[in-house]
């Protein structure tokens, strides 16, 4: 763990190890629930990404804005979409965030500052650029943060968003989170640069390089970007090193990673590590924390309970919302 | 009353410069849009910077996606976005953004998120810019569920019917002609907004309807003046609203013929015409007299050469057969 100078006081470090094991127990009941059979889904684990979304989100308020992708279930959670819809929006019911139109790759919690959930790899960045640009006319202290991931950084929507992002100097934070494959394949093969930070440069923004999975290390590198994004000093592009534990989407055999690094990254999983930190630190008890995690699963599984439960949307839902005022769409 | 006849291109710029002063929420940007770069490439936007400052008026990077994305954005936060994309054909490079984005948000979101933004293209053939700078492509916007396709035929109804897409919730692409932008017409009335989704009698006829829109509504009206000499009436139903289209005018209009041409510019195949021509058939077919005509441009490029892009385009004389062979 990197002890900075900057270490945050008790309950930041406490929120975001909550909002770390309130994504981390998701994921494994949602791997649980779709091997069950109960809930078949399209699926991509963010399961050993946790930390980052906790840190960033930490030096959010509910008014800022996120954008984030299809893996980005820990994205939402740590921005505080509530369990019990998301859940919902998963099983397709229409008490789901969305009715049940969007489904897991395309959550949307305006309320919560979830602003869109993208199935398309890159698009999170020219949308929150928009974003951005309302609170920067209306002369707002919003920020708007934009996940995405390695692969991202390889497709022109990326570079079109940094630039303009840069050029009007935006409240906006790009978050890489480096997960070291895009679909099946690997990083080195797909990316000209070691570095994605480096990429800021070219569009004469600070390109942070930061261990993702040291919460201290994610908290201080999210917080200067933040701040400076708040202070109308421009946007700042977090090359954040992680590691996805689960394959590109649910169930594929994942023979293309590295079996070596994979174990080597799930030995190093960031969750544990933080919680024996927390409470080597003195931070935390043992039993505390347990307590914490209990109620989370509790609160999981009765999310998914409810929303198995839940009614299905009504088959004329399908013809709604198409346009501001319906009209026959069959 | 040759004092009030203007300019589309005066007309788009006088549209814009009302929507922008009734309403702080309307942003413009886009290449070149602003007054440093000359008001736009053909100065559709001239004096907007200057009125209502470079914060809302922008010249952007060429970068579609990220052009449109930022119209995405902000329209989702309640802003009323107008960017502008300098060439119909340049949409494509943002088509990601226009399809998967701005369309589907309000379904994809249960109603949630709203983009009520307009996208203005122009495009057209008739200058000579060949394949990459005249498609209409409209067609391809309005197969895409989510979208509203509006294009205006005059001065006064493109003026009109941008404010209504300027005001409307939903996503808009606002198409201009580009050779008509220096075709002068009645100014529209002050203030003057042309609801969405009702098309409009250009010219009434009772022997046969031709639906069309944008620059063909001139052609398929010089066509009926031409017939006019044989003592056959041609009505002439402009769509203004190509998706969601106005049905109830179409079908009123060739219940009472019995005889329909349907007219664009863009690639007959797979066009727009194609689509309306089916709804004829299915809801009127007792009522035909005669089997629907299409016209539209061949599936070509648009070509470069004056005597190639003249055989292109559809012209009156085109419209003339198509209602002939409606009344063998």
């Amino acid at each position: 763990m990197n002890q900075a100078s900057s270490t945050p006081d008790k309950a930041v470090l406490i929120d975001m190890y909550r909002k770390m094991t309130l994504a981390k127990q998701n994921d494994e009941q949602a791997r649980k629930v779709i091997m069950s059979g109960k809930l078949p889904m399209i699926y991509y684990s963010p399961r050993g990404q946790e930390v980052i979304p906790a840190a960033v989100s930490v030096n959010l308020g509910a008014e800022d804005y996120i954008c984030t992708i299809y893996r980005g279930i820990h994205d939402m959670l740590a921005k505080g979409v509530p369990l019990d819809s998301l859940w919902a929006e998963l099983a397709g019911r229409a008490t789901g965030t969305c009715k049940g139109k969007g489904g897991p790759m395309h959550i949307t919690h305006p309320e919560s500052g979830c602003m869109v959930t993208t199935g398309i790899v890159g698009s999170s960045m020219p949308i929150a650029n928009g974003l951005a640009l309302a609170s920067q006319v209306r002369g707002e202290k919003r920020v708007t943060v934009a996940y995405f991931g390695d692969a991202a950084s390889n497709i022109g929507a990326f570079h079109e968003s940094l630039n303009m992002a840069s050029v009007w100097k935006l409240p906006v934070v790009f978050v890489c989170q480096n997960n070291r494959y895009g679909e099946h394949t690997r990083f080195e093969k797909a990316t000209a640069v070691e570095r994605i930070a480096d990429r800021g440069a070219a569009y004469n923004m600070p390109g942070i390089h930061v261990d993702g999975n040291d919460p201290l290390a994610m908290y201080a590198a999210a917080k200067e970007a933040v701040e400076r994004a708040r202070a109308g000093e421009g946007p700042t592009l977090i090359e954040a090193m992680t590691f996805r534990f689960y394959g590109h989407v649910f169930g594929d055999a994942d023979g293309y990673m590295d079996k070596a690094e994979k174990e080597a990254a799930m030995a190093a999983d960031p969750v544990p590590r933080y919680r024996q930190w927390l409470i080597d630190e003195g931070y935390a008890s043992d039993d505390e924390l347990t307590t914490m995690e209990d109620e989370t699963g509790k609160r999981i599984r009765a999310a998914i309970d409810g929303a198995l439960e839940a009614p299905w949307p009504d088959e004329s839902e399908l013809y709604t919302d198409v346009y501001v005022n319906d009209f026959s769409a069959a | 009353m040759a004092q009030n006849k203007v300019t589309t291109l005066q007309a788009i710029n006088t549209a814009l410069h009302e929507a922008m002063a009734q309403d702080d929420s309307i942003l413009v940007f886009g290449e070149d849009v602003a007054d440093p770069e000359e008001g736009g490439v053909n100065g559709a936007t001239r004096g907007l910077s200057t009125e209502f400052g470079e914060s809302r008026v922008r010249s952007t990077p060429i970068s579609e996606q990220a052009i449109i994305g930022a119209a995405i954005g902000s329209a989702m936060a309640g802003m009323r976005p107008v960017a502008e994309i300098m060439l119909m054909n340049f949409s494509t490079v943002a088509m990601d953004m226009i399809v998967n984005h701005a369309a589907k948000l309000r379904y994809m979101s249960g109603g949630q998120t709203a983009v009520p933004l307009t996208i203005r293209v122009t495009t057209g053939a008739g200058f000579g810019t060949a394949g990459q700078h005249s498609d209409y492509l409209e067609a391809w916007f309005a197969h895409t569920a989510g979208l509203k396709v509006v294009t205006g035929s005059t001065p006064a109804e493109t003026a009109g019917l941008l404010k209504a897409c300027i005001f409307d919730d939903d996503p808009c692409i606002f198409i201009e002609n580009l050779p008509a932008y220096w075709q002068k017409g009645e100014a529209p009335e002050p203030g003057q907004t042309i609801p969405l989704g009702k098309a409009r009698i250009a010219r009434e006829g009772s022997d046969v309807t031709v639906v069309t829109y944008g620059p063909q509504v001139a052609v398929a009206e010089a066509a009926a003046e031409q017939l006019a000499e044989e003592k056959i009436t041609v009505e002439v139903v402009d769509l203004r609203t190509i998706q969601p289209w106005d049905r109830d005018t179409v079908l009123n209009a060739v219940a009472k013929t019995g005889r329909a041409v349907v007219s664009h510019e863009a690639v007959r195949a797979f066009g727009v015409g194609a689509e309306i021509s089916s709804v004829i058939h299915e809801e009127l077919f007792d009522q035909l007299r005669a089997p629907v005509q299409r016209v539209g441009a061949p599936s070509t490029a648009v070509p470069y050469s004056k005597a190639l892009e003249s055989a292109f385009v559809p012209d009156a004389d085109k419209v003339v057969a198509a209602i002939r062979k409606t009344l063998k």
